[in-house]
């Protein structure tokens, strides 16, 4: 699912030592550096109140830095603020709508606004791609919740943007519809915008992202590839399913870190995915010299939430 | 300049507009026609000229002038304020547009309004009163350039208000009596000459006056001060608005 990336090509986005201190004296985001590569989709992850709001903010031009720089698609987001704001679209993560305007005329308005002249046919084929086309006429306080989500996107969209920003696109939006817009963010990458998105669901950074940057306390602690990142900071666990039960863990194991389940039936070792030697074959050796017979056994890799919860919670005091 | 999207803002702020025309119209409508009613038909009969005009012809360009300035007012501070307060503002501030821009168009759409209303009133006033317009062109200038002025105070005070009852106070509270003391219905020169000074600080004094001047030829005080005056407020307001996209002052954070 992942595609490389080549390193050398310019980057779409380049963040530079941006800040943001709120008046409130609130410390959103300490200097941050990040290059956005072109038709990469990027995850932000990061717990509440991490400041992916605000860094979003701030490329779009709704939130003032305090300090540092932005080019977008090779524009700087100040000085040349409408060839930048031309390229991107913004899915905000509050769903802000005129509730007595009509569907249509609120696509049409967003269009409007980024410079774009009327182009009928591109409307109606983001409202159709958002099944949205059928409630094209209603009006915006008729649609339901995940609705209004879609509308967003089809007004960020209504400007054929090279960037698109999705804030949390997927919360409040049903299973189904979800995988719906996942298939439409990969045809969006396929067609080659790129897609910053920030999202709570670690499994949709897993199944999406090509790279992914962790946030937390307005630092960006970790930007990797995914697949890489899984890689290196993925533990694998191999679980042994015993025959019969015991009660504790033989003392001929001492040396290898095991944990017991509850009942008595498993035991579960866990290793470094990294690491030349995983100690199974020895670990299996030692089984059989003290002789604890097992019926099966399984491994598993640890999952981008996993990685994602350990290192939130390495950043907490 | 983002032409398209000025044009989206203005068109979308007048669909608004047009899909209540009926309530946008007829408020300030009946209202003035009551007070042709009133003060013009009722008790107008029982006065004098004033300036050599009968009394209810006499109101007419002050009483346009109350309604331009109050529909200026509500119009354009509930353009800007109302998507400030559903948060769709977010659209509008990261879009490619200048402050110009979007003054322009959330402007422009506002004076319109008012313009479109002046006008109705104007020729409502004509089914009670009878009265001419000497000078159309300095009446359409100075109906433009209140409309104008006081839609652009309309939206600092949309951008400067923070609650639905601030929207609504600033007209209540500062321009209904600044324009029944301005002249609407009397002359200043009816006034003893202490108050007759005062007057003068009035800024809504120079707006009729001069809106007066367009109609019979005669005013309180000269056409070239009033249109100075008008001009003046112009300018204030324009370096606030400046002032508020330098510094961003409630739009962004
Ligand atoms: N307008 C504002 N004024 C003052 N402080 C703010 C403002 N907006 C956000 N903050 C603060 O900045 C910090 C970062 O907020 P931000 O919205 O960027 O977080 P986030 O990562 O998007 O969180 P979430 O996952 O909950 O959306 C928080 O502490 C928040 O309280
Ligand atoms: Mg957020």
């Amino acid at each position: 699912m992942s595609r490389p990336v080549p390193p050398n090509t310019q980057p779409i986005i380049s963040i530079k030592d941006i800040s943001k201190t709120y008046k409130s004296g609130v410390k959103a985001l300490k200097p941050i550096n990040l290059d956005i590569h072109k038709g990469e989709i990027f995850a932000l992850l990061g717990p509440n109140g991490a400041g992916k709001t605000t860094l979003i903010s701030i490329i779009c031009g709704i939130v003032t830095p305090s300090s540092g720089c932005v080019t977008a698609d090779g524009h700087d987001i100040i000085r040349d603020y409408r060839a930048a704001r031309r390229a991107i679209g913004l899915v905000p993560q509050e769903l802000h709508t005129d509730a007595f305007e009509r569907v249509i005329d609120s696509v049409k308005l967003s269009r409007g606004l980024f410079g774009y002249g009327p182009n009928p046919a591109h409307i109606e084929k983001v409202l159709r791609d958002l099944s949205l086309w059928d409630k094209r006429t209603a009006k915006i306080q008729e649609l339901s919740g995940g609705m209004k989500r879609r509308l967003m996107i089809a007004k960020a969209l209504s400007h054929e943007p090279k960037i698109l920003f999705l804030d949390e696109p997927t919360a409040g939006v049903d299973v189904e519809l979800r995988q719906d817009m996942w298939e439409m963010v990969r045809k969006l990458r396929e067609s080659g915008v790129t897609i910053i998105l920030t999202t709570h669901y670690i499994e949709e950074a897993e199944e999406m992202a090509d790279r992914v940057g962790v946030i937390s306390k307005g630092e960006l602690v970790l930007v990797d590839e995914k697949a890489a990142l899984m890689r290196k900071l993925g533990k694998k666990q191999l679980t042994l399913h015993l025959r019969e039960a015991i009660s504790a863990v033989p003392e001929g194991l001492n040396g290898y870190s095991l944990e017991l389940s509850g009942d008595g039936s498993a035991l579960t070792y866990t290793f470094d995915g990294q690491a030349d030697e995983s100690g199974i074959p020895d670990l299996l050796k030692r089984l059989g010299e003290i002789g604890l017979d097992f019926k099966d056994l399984n491994t598993e890799q640890s999952s981008l939430e996993d990685i994602f919860v350990s290192l939130v919670r390495e950043q907490r005091p | 300049m983002n032409g398209h999207g000025i044009k989206a803002i203005y068109q979308f702020e007048m669909a608004r507009w047009f899909r209540t025309l009926g309530q946008s119209l007829f408020t300030p409508v009946l209202s003035t026609a009551l007070y042709f009613i009133v003060f013009g038909s009722a008790i107008g009969g029982r006065m004098g000229e004033v300036d050599g005009v009968s009394y209810a012809a006499f109101i007419v360009p002050g009483l346009i002038m109350l309604s331009i300035l109050t529909e200026s007012l509500s119009n354009a501070s509930f353009g800007i304020y109302f998507p400030r307060f559903t948060g769709t503002i977010y659209e509008v501030l990261s879009a490619p547009l200048s402050p110009f821009d979007i003054v322009t168009g959330y402007v422009g759409a506002a004076a319109t309004k008012s313009m479109i209303i002046g006008c109705v009133i104007l020729v409502t006033a004509r089914l009670f009163v009878d009265y001419s317009v000497q000078y159309p062109l300095v009446m359409i200038l100075f109906l433009a350039l209140t409309a104008v002025t006081f839609c652009l105070f309309g939206f600092i005070l949309g951008i400067w208000a923070d609650g639905f009852e601030k929207l609504q106070i600033v007209p209540m509270l500062v321009i209904m009596p600044l324009t029944f003391l301005g002249g609407t219905f009397y002359s200043i020169s009816m006034l003893p000459e202490f108050w007759q000074k005062v007057t003068l600080f009035n800024p809504v004094v120079y707006l009729i006056s001069g809106f007066r001047w367009s109609f019979f030829g005669t005013a309180d005080v000269a056409i070239g001060v009033s249109l100075g005056a008008i001009s003046l407020i112009l300018l204030v307001c324009l370096a606030a608005i400046w002032w508020i996209f330098k510094t961003g002052y409630r739009l962004k954070t």
